[in-house]
């Protein structure tokens, strides 16, 4: 079972590195510019599958545009929305949920009151109604996803800091004289970070997914820009005279979210198998 | 029952926390609808007579108290696109998401529950290895692509089902309940009930696979933890066939936590609908909800968000309360 664990993680983890790989060496990877449109070979099918476009690895959409290329850069919208939303969830959850578990009281109802708030609503619907609010956009996704999210790492420290503040050796740093915030940023938090790992790890897959999901239907990033999302948005019009407009898009989320899951699934059974519930 | 009514309670000021978050970011939101709906053409005396019609030239708190003391009796306002009243339009809409919640939920069931309790009873078999794996596989799958690649084999390489709406062109479902199932089934027409489960099907399959794919996990997770429980060594030693055990004693205490995760995966199934929906061209409230924030109809659209809030809390009630069926020892 053990090696089972590191297989999981590992395979996870390669994944992840060849999305990170292909966002920040696109230029250098991608066979043509994706936005260069050639409308005398639009709608070609790859060479392998029968079709005429011997350079363009997955043929080409609807204007003439190499699929394969808009993968590669699209791969950059779906690291940078995850990563960063990620990343920002995680520290207004975090701040959010320690402060609340540490002090309690009144800062953990207020807290309790704002999380109760946001819960009562389906994640990507939130999101779906600050989209329609903020208009299409990169960092409007990133923002709408963020407050979508943050929800999810506040639960989970919360709960941590709950049980740890009570741990000895809490009492020892308080009996030694440290202060509150010493205290909560040296001694606690560290130990919520195998889970806030295991939670970041599966928040990145579901935030990739809403951002294709958003782009899909229009709420996303500006059309211009290629997403998985929207070239599968573009190409359902094109499904039975040029399917692998969407075919190729779809592995590619498919892929991505798969490794990040299996990441995921390795993480938690490594750090933190009490997650497991919780996840 | 007083638990019950707290918590309807203590859901009124979450709900309006809501509305009012809704209103505001609709308020708010860039693009003029009375533009829109009456285009570039429209001279300022037009659009300052539909603004006042509207109420949009009072004070945005103003506006706000004027939509919830009407929305306490029911009158949600008319829809800009539509020129109907918006509640009439989510009830237009609502049997066709219901329907398809419903269908997707009962996929997901009758997947999950044999492959997780099964894949718990072999464990760590090949079974439950690939059991896992396509559990894990079906997390990961974004369910617009999964639709769009059944649209596209289903529908369109092999014609075995059909591909959008609800029935079948020419065919009439006499409206009971709107649901078209119950109806179809109910007035004996079965050439109806076959249409609305034909064009039922894809877009329930869309809808249920990743939550049977979280049911499946949680179904093994919840009766490998049953299982090593004393009372099931109990329930062995006296005797009793493996069915009547793993039926009377395992499954019966691992739905618990079943049950609690399909509820809490109600927001995914909300989720899913809208895209879904989308896909599919289904007539339901997700659909409806999209087209609205497409024309900043602005009314019909807060109106849709404060609805899946609403729906969202009532069916986590709901789930509460199934849990004192299953096990009669917790009480509300």
């Amino acid at each position: 079972m053990l090696r089972l664990r590191y297989f999981k993680v590992m395979v996870g983890g390669i994944i992840l590195a060849a999305l990170v790989v292909c966002g920040l060496a696109a230029p250098l990877l991608a066979p043509f510019d994706p936005q260069e449109q050639r409308l005398e070979s639009r709608l070609e099918a790859p060479a392998w599958l029968g079709g005429r476009a011997q350079a363009n690895l997955l043929g080409t959409d609807n204007l003439g545009r190499d699929i394969l290329s808009r993968i590669v850069y699209g791969s950059r919208i779906s690291l940078l929305v995850g990563a960063t939303t990620v990343v920002l969830a995680g520290l207004v959850g975090c701040f959010l949920g320690a402060v609340a578990g540490y002090f309690g009281r009144r800062v953990d109802e207020v807290v309790g009151k704002i999380t109760e708030i946001f819960l009562a609503f389906p994640f990507l619907l939130l999101a779906i109604a600050l989209m329609a609010f903020l208009g299409q956009g990169v960092i409007n996704i990133i923002i709408a996803l963020m407050v979508s999210r943050w929800v999810q790492y506040c639960r989970v420290v919360r709960g941590e800091v709950l049980s740890l503040k009570e741990r000895d050796f809490v009492t020892a740093a308080k009996a030694l004289g440290a202060r509150d915030y010493y205290v909560l940023l040296r001694h606690v938090m560290p130990n919520t970070l195998a889970s806030v790992t295991v939670v970041a790890t599966f928040g990145m897959a579901i935030v990739i997914i809403s951002e294709a999901s958003l782009s899909f239907l229009g709420l996303g990033v500006p059309a211009h820009i290629p997403t998985w999302g929207s070239m599968l948005s573009e190409g359902r019009s094109y499904m039975n005279r040029a399917p692998w407009l969407t075919i190729f898009p779809g592995i590619a989320i498919f892929v991505t979210v798969f490794g990040i899951n299996l990441l995921g699934d390795g993480l938690r059974d490594v750090l933190d198998p009490k997650l497991r519930r919780q996840i | 029952m007083n638990t019950i009514v707290r918590r309807i309670i203590g859901a009124v000021p979450v709900l309006l926390g809501i509305s009012f978050l809704v209103f505001l970011l609709m308020h708010l939101a860039p693009g003029d609808p009375v533009m829109l709906l009456l285009g570039d053409d429209a001279t300022p005396g037009e659009v300052a007579r539909v603004r006042h019609e509207w109420g949009l030239d009072q004070p945005l708190l103003l506006q706000y108290w004027q939509f919830i003391s009407r929305a306490v009796i029911g009158d949600f306002g008319r829809s800009l696109k539509f020129g109907e009243p918006v509640i009439k339009l989510v009830f237009e809409r609502l049997p066709a998401t219901v329907e398809l919640a419903s269908m997707s939920l009962l996929v997901a069931i009758l997947i999950s529950i044999p492959i997780g309790t099964y894949s718990a009873i072999k464990r760590d078999t090949l079974f439950d290895h690939a059991g896992t794996g396509v559990a894990l596989i079906g997390v990961s799958l974004p369910n617009f692509w999964l639709g769009i690649m059944l649209i596209y084999f289903l529908g369109g390489q092999w014609n075995l089902l059909p591909v959008a709406g609800r029935i079948e062109y020419g065919i009439e479902i006499k409206p009971i309940t709107k649901l078209f199932l119950v109806d179809s089934l109910l007035t004996a027409n079965f050439a109806g009930f076959w249409s609305a489960v034909q064009h039922l099907l894809m877009p329930a399959v869309t809808l249920g696979t990743a939550l049977a794919a979280i049911v499946t996990r949680i179904t093994r997770s919840s009766v490998l933890e049953v299982m090593r429980q004393d009372y099931v060594t109990t329930a062995r030693a006296k005797g009793l066939s493996e069915g009547v055990v793993i039926r009377r004693h395992i499954l019966r205490n691992a739905m618990i936590t079943v049950v609690t995760i399909l509820g809490l995966q109600l927001g995914a199934l909300l989720n899913g609908s809208v895209i879904t929906e989308t896909v599919f061209s289904y007539p339901g409230i997700g659909d409806l909800l999209i087209q609205s924030i497409s024309v900043r109809d602005y009314k019909l659209t807060q109106v849709l968000i404060l609805f899946f809030g609403v729906i969202y809390f009532v069916v986590n009630l709901l789930v509460d309360m199934l849990y004192t069926l299953i096990d009669p020892r917790i009480k509300l």
